[in-house]
């Protein structure tokens, strides 16, 4: 672990920062076109992060001290998050810190904060969506490790640098379990990122919100720092997604062209991936809250038929 | 090569897995159809593939039949099925899908378990897929069990005729000649009969649920 390494670390940190409210951006943008709208600018998520930062703080009268800590810690994991998923490189310092377990535990652990903090006020709205949340936690954390476990499968380890590393460096075949893996890491990704068909971003309609509706009491600082967690959020899932199944060009010598290298290749990764999310969207119709389990049971099952071809086929 | 191809075998056979798992979670009968065609399709490539790969022409003639067969003429006369019964959307199921997608998965351990010690035997080039043609079989199976009407039914009685060739292909290259023609054309006369069937059930019962079919005398 030299300079260059802990470079590297802070680098990610930092364009995960700045780069995660460009993504939803890009999202919108393209959602925006897909729809026949015409598009809000690409810096208008940076716009609304500063209005917000800027505004004056409301509290209920009877929020607790959980309620003023939940943004901080929601945001707190989303950054370490963003920290641990090798995007640029394979060789980070923070890395022993969490592996791919930790990693979901990490995402646990923003959910059931933010879902207190929506039941702590008091409301309706912030119980209906605290419960709903749990419901589609509960059902797509098991599928999220499963699609970990295939990958680890592989790679004989779950730390995420070493299952990057070993991806990034197979040679050419046809990995049918990552195909699978693949599929149901998209559907985990949509639901946990409160994407169509599951959940409507864009929303405020007030029986179908779920994301929305736990966030629904939060103003001022507060609001910015969840709307910022959440882009990091969907940041840290798509680098992921990008990490396990497009791990070409993620710098693995400690060299600073490697590095500068990776970057353009992320970020052409990022566009692209983007793109095809909303587009993705565009071709869904949201679903029904109680078809959400069966969408999310098919992604577990999908997950696990996976990791029992790679058992079956031994690739 | 020969490597990447076997590979190429392994992702159209667990295709075909994904496909079946599909058909199993499928609410409406036309998506149904859609979906086996789509096997049958799938089926047709891994056939030539293995075909090609072996150097034995007569599985280019399984394939061909396959293609006009299971791509073409059965999908086109489901369709017309459908279409005449006028049933095309919602289909029921007995038990709800994601405890039969558990059951499923229970189903795949149990074959690729079962197929093992009979692939390590075979010597075909994909011999590998052997479990997964069985668990396609027994998902098929099982789709004809949790459906309650008669046209999913029929297809979940196709997608098992897909598997079970499929697991001729894998473990011994396919059938003799005559037994596969025969079979052809058994699935060719049995989906005509099952459709002449179906009209007659729908006439006597006003419904394609095959529960009243239980029912021994007229009440």
């Amino acid at each position: 672990m030299n300079v260059l390494g802990y470079l590297s670390q802070i680098l990610e940190i930092l364009l995960a920062l700045l780069l995660a409210p460009l993504l939803t951006g890009w999202i919108n943008q393209w959602r925006a076109w897909l729809q026949n709208r015409s598009a809000p600018s690409l810096l208008q998520p940076y716009r609304k992060l500063h209005k917000l930062f800027h505004k004056e703080l409301v509290l209920a009268g009877h929020a607790s001290s959980l309620y003023r800590a939940t943004p901080y810690v929601v945001f707190g994991c989303m950054a370490l998050a963003c920290a641990i998923i090798p995007s640029l490189s394979t060789d980070l310092p923070l890395s022993p810190a969490a592996d791919a377990i930790a990693l979901v535990g990490l995402f646990a652990l923003a959910r059931v904060f933010i879902s207190l903090a929506a039941m702590d006020v008091g409301t309706a709205f912030g119980t209906l969506g605290a419960r709903r949340e749990m419901l589609i936690g509960f059902l797509a954390e098991p599928a999220l490790l499963m699609v970990l476990f295939s990958a680890s499968l592989l790679s004989r380890s779950t730390s995420l640098t070493t299952i990057v590393d070993t991806l990034a460096h197979r040679d050419l075949a046809i990995y049918p379990s990552l195909a699978f893996a693949g599929v149901a890491f998209t559907m985990v990704s949509l639901a946990e990122n409160a994407r169509i068909p599951v959940d409507n971003p864009a929303t405020h309609l007030e029986l179908t919100m779920i994301h929305e509706a736990l966030i629904l009491e939060y103003s001022g600082r507060h609001l910015a720092l969840l709307e910022w967690a959440a882009s990091l959020k969907l940041f840290a899932y798509s680098c992921a997604g990008l990490a396990l199944f497009f791990p070409w060009g993620i710098a693995d010598a400690l060299s600073p062209l490697a590095l500068l290298l990776a970057l353009p290749m992320l970020i052409l990764k990022l566009a692209l991936g983007g793109a095809l999310l909303a587009l993705l969207e565009g071709v869904s119709a949201k679903m029904r809250i109680f078809r959400v389990p069966e969408f999310l049971a098919t992604a577990f099952l999908l997950a696990v038929i996976g990791m029992l071809v790679n058992i079956l086929l031994g690739v | 090569m020969s490597a990447f191809i076997t590979q190429f075998i392994n992702l159209l056979a667990a295709i075909l897995l994904m496909l079946a798992f599909a058909m199993l979670s499928q609410r409406r009968i036309l998506s149904l159809i859609y979906l086996y065609t789509l096997q049958g399709a799938t089926l047709v490539a891994a056939t030539a593939i293995v075909g090609f790969v072996t150097g034995q022409p007569h599985l280019y003639f399984s394939a061909a039949i396959t293609l006009v067969l299971k791509v073409l003429l059965i999908p086109m006369l489901l369709h017309r099925v459908i279409d005449r019964l006028n049933v095309r959307w919602d289909v029921e199921t007995l038990i709800n899908i994601p405890t039969t997608m558990l059951i499923g998965i229970v189903l795949v351990m149990f074959s690729f378990y079962l197929a093992e010690p009979i692939s390590q035997m075979s010597s075909t080039i994909a011999r590998g897929t052997l479990g997964i043609a069985l668990a396609c079989v027994l998902l098929s199976f099982m789709m004809m069990i949790t459906r309650s009407k008669a046209v999913p039914q029929v297809i979940g009685f196709l997608s098992m005729e897909n598997g079970l060739f499929f697991a001729a292909t894998a473990a011994t290259y396919g059938m003799p000649m005559v037994v596969e023609l025969g079979i052809a054309l058994d699935v060719l006369v049995g989906i005509l009969i099952l459709g002449v069937f179906m009209f007659h059930i729908r006439e006597q019962f006003d419904s394609l649920d095959i529960r009243h079919l239980e029912k021994l005398k007229e009440d």
